[in-house]
């Protein structure tokens, strides 16, 4: 009847795990009786929950990786201190299944469950506006596409407290991820988890492409479209054209460990070096699509504050697009030990080395944008000038690994640690915390305090730097990755340094929350609010509509010829114009369906793990008819009435007024009767 | 110069929603081409592990011992046929014959549904006699490709007979020639697949 599934899946008997579900489950019942209390649930449901909506869809997302960064940062915690611990002989306080399951969480968590939904949230706010759209080409599907990396979050945290987690390192190659050495459920945890939020990542691939190439506001050439937009839309045709790989290449696991096929295995003709090449092929342009957006989030920051146009806007696109195309020809120098001989080994290490170029175009582009500007050093401002210094360090120890006699050496060391989380907390991390404290005034009308902005800044920095070029040294020194202990003396004291840096890390976020907390309190002070939309004095359409923007986005669809839209109508002009007379405007319906798929497939998800066929059954087949139920209503939307807009239109006026961006006398008659 | 207010003014009315209906349409057919760019990486991928798995027969049977290529023409011909009467069934949708289309739709699916009854029928020959997917490298590959391809075209089938309720219900709405093209893209393009499965599995493996 319930398949594997018994109460001995509970891990009645391990301390720390039972003390973090309690905890858990304690705040979980806060949060519901605190909605309940408030009588929040309706508002909840319609106003979010079933949204269509992108920037509130983009808001949730958000939420997720902020809630998932603070559960990764906890493995993370935990493995800093388990290896500061277990030194010469010490086991440490996690045992070796607890810990290898640590590991492996926190990887699979930091790069699919929170760099990945902190990009697609920065996006799903910032894009549609960028170009002048009203919304994503397919609302819904946007929708779904979030409850499908909402289904993903439940099952992998699900595992937590039913089960187990796998113990196979985020990249899980057969033959370890196989049947025979991963007999448990913690592979199908993670197998279910990876594929429902992947095929969301697919859809959302394609519903931001259609936008981009469907949706621009009139005028707007491909070209002139914002460097975001365009860091976005490099990420997402990498999206659509690696998702799929990891998609086919999850789905022949599953056949291996569910009917006993032999594609990865090593016996009767399976070929695991193939799950390796697959994996990667995906791998690496993921972690293209990670860095790319916040690439465009340093580009804008950079021109916003500057107060200049980007230098190079065109050398970046195009900088963009071979970062892209380079990033699918290296996947091979994830495994140069696989002996695939010289020549091949070659070719993928200067393919790899390739990639410098392009991003050193962009390095200078970002100082020649400097360059003679009158820079504001503000927290976004901080973040981008410590990823500038931080990337350039972690792109150069990646050329290094680039050459496969130096990668024989150092493969499987914690220099690989050391480079890939010198890059990704030092490039995508700092990016999307930049876009993070960037865009918080567009979805909230208020900004964010920047003293505590600051503090995290340094703070994030200081101890990215204590705990990982320790790493570097070990990995010279020998110490291979993914040990829950060591033995060696020389290594201890490097190992306290990281655990330092760790907890330096520990701060930086804790001075997040804080400044959370704080600008949420001071939300009403003058200094704070801005409504009116533009806090920055920014370049583009974004900033041109109120903060948070009408759910419509722009009353009235502008008209682009160049590239910074909203600075040049500032400057003749033509900005905030009100026009003579508005039209009704068509807008999506918000539905229910997506986050009744998305609960289906969860179902669906935790049966196959389990192993209970008929509830599998029952959830796939309710997804499907969910589904098509959904089509056959064939909801058209509906139109807002004039008067609604005119309403809208008339208080973000009065803001504008008040905020001294436009002159009182410029009131129209119409307006004011409004 | 930009004017963030130029296409102020601009009555819109009627004629406006009517344009950005026709807009949905097309941007649904321009995302579905996408999807199917998708669908094509993920056929690749597995074109690719049959291709590194092909000659790992464990001692088991190779395609040459196993394949028979006048029932997989057979099978071709049926897929083969359901493409054109699909596109019979999109001639009367262009001219608006509502009954046309239906009865090209139940054709299609006639032969599609003889398609998929056919590949079961082989898969089930190939496991009675012992040489299912945990046989070997080479049959795992095998059901794989030819079996992620004969799920797709499932699919297919329950979407047109879901296709075929709603015209029969709704008649040709837009909404209803918007997913009929879809399904139409989707149906010859598993028409596309399938002749690379026949080239690569069945012609490469017996010739």
């Amino acid at each position: 009847m319930f398949g594997k599934l018994s109460w001995e899946a509970v891990p009645f008997h391990e301390p720390i795990v039972m003390v973090t579900i309690a905890m858990i489950a304690l705040g979980g019942l806060a949060l519901f009786a605190a909605i309940t209390y408030f009588k929040k649930w309706t508002y909840l449901w319609t106003e979010w929950l079933t949204s269509v909506d992108h920037k509130k869809i983009g808001v949730m997302y958000i939420i997720v990786a902020m809630i998932m960064l603070l559960r990764g940062f906890a493995d993370a915690i935990m493995m800093r201190t388990q290896l500061a611990m277990a030194t010469e002989g010490s086991p440490g306080y996690l045992p070796p299944e607890h810990y290898d399951q640590i590991f492996t969480a926190h990887g699979v968590i930091m790069i699919i469950f929170m760099a990945m939904p902190f990009f697609t949230g920065l996006m799903n706010l910032a894009v549609p506006l960028q170009i002048g759209a009203r919304d994503v080409a397919y609302p819904f599907l946007n929708s779904l596409s979030f409850w499908l990396l909402v289904s993903g979050v439940v099952l992998v945290n699900l595992s937590l407290g039913v089960g187990e987690f796998a113990k196979t390192g985020w990249v899980a190659y057969p033959p370890l991820s196989g049947l025979q050495y991963s007999p448990g459920v913690g592979m199908d945890y993670y197998i279910w988890a990876l594929q429902l939020s992947g095929l969301g990542t697919t859809l959302t691939g394609v519903n931001f492409l259609a936008t981009v190439l469907k949706m621009r506001a009139p005028g707007m050439k491909l070209m002139d479209m914002p460097i975001f937009t365009w860091t976005c839309t490099w990420a997402n045709v990498l999206i659509v054209a690696s998702f799929p790989i990891l998609t086919a290449t999850l789905a022949l696991l599953t056949l291996d460990r569910y009917m006993d096929f032999h594609i990865f295995t090593s016996e009767l003709g399976g070929n695991p070096m193939m799950y390796v090449n697959l994996f990667w092929a995906w791998g690496h342009p993921e972690v293209y699509i990670l860095i790319l957006p916040a690439f465009g989030i340093f580009s804008e920051v950079i021109s916003t504050f500057t107060g200049k146009r980007l230098f190079g806007h065109h050398s970046m696109v195009y900088a963009s697009g071979a970062i892209s195309i380079l990033g699918f020809m290296v996947w091979l120098h994830h495994f140069f030990t696989m002996g695939s001989g010289a020549s091949v080994n070659a070719f993928f290490g200067l393919a790899t080395m390739l990639i410098s170029i392009p991003t050193g175009v962009k390095l200078f582009n970002w100082l020649f944008t400097i360059y003679q500007g009158r820079l504001r050093f503000t927290s976004q401002v901080l973040w981008t000038l410590g990823f500038m210094v931080t990337f350039a360090i972690g792109g150069m120890t990646g050329v290094l690994l680039a050459i496969p006699g130096a990668d024989f050496v150092l493969h499987n060391s914690l220099f690989v640690i050391a480079h890939f989380h010198n890059v990704i907390i030092g490039g995508a991390v700092f990016g999307y915390i930049a876009g993070f404290s960037f865009y918080f005034p567009k979805a909230f009308g208020f900004k964010l305090n920047e003293s505590w902005g600051k503090a995290a800044f340094w703070f994030w920095i200081s101890g990215f730097f204590v705990a990982f070029m320790p790493l570097y040294a070990l990995g010279f020194m020998g110490m291979t990755r993914r040990l829950n202990a060591s033995t060696n003396p020389e290594w201890v004291p490097y190992l306290y340094v990281a655990l330092f840096g760790a907890v330096l890390i520990a701060i930086g976020i804790a001075c997040q929350l804080i400044q959370l907390y704080v600008s949420v309190r001071d939300r009403k002070l003058p200094q704070n609010a801005c409504e009116h939309g533009d806090p920055w004095n920014g370049h583009t359409l974004e900033w041109s509509t109120s903060s948070p923007p009408p759910f419509y986005n722009f009353a009235v669809v502008p008209r682009v010829d160049t590239i910074d839209a909203f600075t040049e109508a500032k400057e003749n002009g033509t900005a905030y114009q009100a026009p003579a007379k508005y039209s009704p405007i068509h807008m999506p319906n918000n539905t229910a369906t997506g986050v009744y798929m998305g609960a289906l497939l969860t179902v669906f998800g935790f049966a196959m793990i389990w192993h209970i066929w008929w509830l599998a059954i029952v959830g796939l087949v309710g997804t499907v008819v969910v589904f098509v139920a959904h089509a056959a209503r064939d909801d058209q939307g509906y139109m807002v009435p004039v008067e609604t807009i005119e309403r809208i239109e008339a208080e973000q006026h009065k803001r504008l007024v008040a905020a001294k961006a436009i002159p009182a006398t410029r009131v129209e008659t119409k307006l004011e009767q409004a | 110069m930009s004017n963030l207010a130029t296409t102020a003014g601009h009555a819109h009315g009627h004629d406006h929603e009517h344009e950005e209906h026709h807009d949905a349409g097309e941007t649904t057919v321009f995302g579905f081409w996408l999807y199917l760019m998708t669908d094509c990486i993920l056929f690749a991928s597995i074109f690719a592990v049959y291709a590194v798995l092909v000659n790992n027969v464990a001692g088991g049977p190779s395609g040459h011992d196993i394949f028979e290529l006048p029932y997989v023409l057979g099978e071709t011909a049926l897929l083969l046929f359901s493409s054109i009467t699909y596109g019979f069934a999109m001639l009367a949708l262009f001219k608006g014959k509502k009954q046309q289309v239906l009865f090209w739709l139940a054709m299609t699916f006639l032969l599609g549904a003889g398609f998929i009854a056919m590949e079961i029928n082989e898969f089930h020959l190939l496991i009675s006699e012992g040489y299912g997917p945990s046989r070997s490298g080479f049959l795992s590959g095998f059901f794989t490709l030819v079996g992620t391809h004969g799920l797709h075209v499932t699919s297919g089938l329950i979407w047109m007979a879901i296709m075929m309720y709603q015209v029969q219900k709704n008649g040709l709405t837009s909404t209803n020639k918007t997913r009929l093209s879809c399904l139409s893209l989707f149906w010859h393009f598993l028409d596309v697949v399938w002749i690379c499965v026949f080239t690569v599995v069945y012609l490469m493996g017996t010739l």
